[in-house]
């Protein structure tokens, strides 16, 4: 069961309240008329699918009904951080990964054995913004 | 291979079943193979089999990270039905249908499967009409598949609420006599213990990092326990067959989720056919052993953890206690998740690559087991000639861009 940090109401709901609703900053084609069928084929189905870090979009459905981005670990399925629509994410694999490499650690294959020790992910948790 | 029969048993059991021959080896892996098929479970170990048997291509390994038919092939609720409305995708799981029917005789193996009928439930005036349409769909294809209403579905299932007050009342159901379960472990043991004895290598605990791709032909894999040479590669990883197609350099339209079940303690035979229902959406059954099996919806966001949310538990138990309020106080015993890879149109791809001699038998999403046997069937054809086998062509990747999708959600008899 997640708990939630809703970036709108300012607070940890139950996941109950939410819906997830996939990848989060995808780009509608500019001119979807000019696209080539594999440009539309990729826009409309070809989605991220990691096993690792995940930006994507969820709306708080029974709440304030605003959607709004979730990182998250899809092995650990920690919630690194949430943010608001229009926002880039701040913690991405590639920033982990490096975070990784300064503190000497060795992450395993998802790396989620070490990901769930991160203490300031654990400030992350708890809806404070890094 | 030490074939099983009654007079083994009884001459077994003279020597206290201490001599039974091991189902199958444990090789050190060769530098090179014609064949091979990434992913232990079942639909990989059934390609290998059918490769053997039917193509007579018997260099071949099955490449297991983990160990044998532990990913979703023992994961799943063990139903096996073929009644889908589209064409292509009836023809597909009605030709794994009557393999099926063969197949404890063919691996002589007790796959206890067992035909004791499927029924998709109706609770509106809607998913009646989407019944009507699909069982006439079915029996245009040669699909045994019926209607019934309130009255004929409360006949075969007494102990299920059919009465008007139940909060989504059953107002019918499709039914299809020849659809059942099996027993998924055997599956997996039965077609690994037909692969071996024909000459296929397979390799547990050893998992693939990466492929040797040369002028956009694959020649092998990197794996944990060294590289080894292949002319060709199928891949059949379900849940992680797109980290596998990244690692390939190509993406596939899959999404990867956990989809969960659980099973009660033990009760004694009150069950004796399989009940799916689409709008509330809750599936069961009784296991041999006296367990109710359940299924429940996947959860909605990607996960690859191997569980899921409890509150998708609460709403399936919702379900099952709604239809069947006698078992409103049974006691649930264990309670897993598997990861299953979706496709947008709910329909499993079968295809060639970018990548030169790689084949993918994925995308099954939440109703792989049924094809087990069909699916390995046409893939290995798919191998061995390293052309796509007719019955897979409408699988391609390419009906993401063409637009010929094979729509199967929801009108498959459960909405995921």
């Amino acid at each position: 069961m997640f708990h939630i940090y809703c970036p709108y109401c300012e607070e940890h709901r139950e996941e109950e309240e939410f819906h997830p609703k996939g990848q989060a900053h995808i780009q509608r084609p500019e001119d979807p008329e000019a696209c080539s069928d594999e440009t539309w084929g990729d826009y409309l189905f070809f989605r991220d699918n990691p096993r690792g870090v995940h930006h994507e979009l969820w709306v708080h459905a029974v709440g304030c009904r605003k959607f709004f981005n979730i990182t998250r670990h899809t092995v650990s399925y920690e919630i690194l951080e949430t943010y608001k629509m229009g926002e880039q994410p701040s913690v991405t694999a590639k920033s982990l990964s490096e975070k990784d490499k300064q503190a000497g650690v060795q992450a395993a294959s998802g790396g989620w054995q070490t990901v769930g020790a991160r203490p300031e992910s654990d400030a992350l948790n708890k809806g404070a913004r890094v | 291979m030490q074939r099983y029969s009654g007079f083994g048993l009884v001459k077994h059991a003279l020597s206290h079943h201490e001599n039974w021959q091991r189902q199958w080896r444990n090789p050190t892996p060769k530098k090179e193979y014609d064949v091979i098929i990434i992913g232990g479970g079942g639909h990989g170990l059934a390609t290998a089999y059918y490769l053997a048997k039917e193509h007579g291509i018997t260099n071949v390994a099955v490449i297991e990270k983990g160990w044998l038919g532990g990913g979703n092939t023992a994961r799943n609720t063990t139903i096996v039905r073929s009644n889908y409305l589209w064409d292509e995708a009836a023809a597909l799981y009605e030709h794994s249908m009557k393999l099926w029917e063969g197949l404890s005789q063919d691996l002589n193996y007790n796959v206890m499967f067992s035909q004791r009928g499927v029924l998709n439930l109706g609770h509106t005036l809607q998913d009646m009409r989407d019944i009507q349409r699909r069982v006439n769909a079915n029996r245009l294809n040669g699909i045994d598949s019926e209607v019934l209403d309130a009255k004929g579905v409360q006949a075969l299932v007494p102990i299920m609420d059919c009465s008007k007050n139940a909060r989504y009342p059953v107002m019918g159901a499709s039914w299809q006599p020849r659809a059942g379960v099996a027993r998924h472990d055997a599956v997996a043991w039965g077609f690994a213990r037909g692969a071996d004895a024909r000459g296929v290598d397979i390799l547990q605990q050893t998992e693939v990092t990466g492929f040797k791709i040369l002028d956009g032909r694959v020649v092998g894999v990197h794996t944990n326990r060294g590289d080894i040479g292949a002319k060709t590669v199928g891949c059949v990883a379900a849940g992680n067959s797109g980290v596998l197609a990244k690692m390939a350099g190509f993406k596939l339209p899959l999404e990867s989720h956990p989809l969960q079940a659980l099973v009660s303690e033990p009760l004694k035979p009150i069950l004796d056919t399989v009940v799916m229902s689409n709008h509330v959406h809750g599936y069961i059954s009784q296991s041999d052993k006296g367990d109710l099996v359940i299924g429940a919806g996947i959860d909605g966001y990607l996960g690859y953890g191997q569980r899921g949310s409890y509150s998708t538990v609460e709403h399936t138990l919702q379900a099952i206690v709604e239809m069947f309020p006698i078992f409103s106080r049974v006691r649930m015993n264990r309670q897993w998740g598997g990861i299953v890879d979706t496709c947008p149109d709910a329909c499993p791809i079968l295809s060639a690559t970018p990548v030169k001699g790689l084949f993918f038998n994925c995308g099954w999403g939440t109703g792989g087991f049924k094809a087990t046997p069909g699916s390995g069937h046409v893939f290995a054809a798919t191998l061995a000639k390293g052309q796509v086998h007719p019955l897979a062509a409408p699988f391609s990747i390419d009906r993401f861009h063409t637009g010929a999708l094979v729509d199967e959600h929801g009108a498959a008899g459960v909405a995921h």
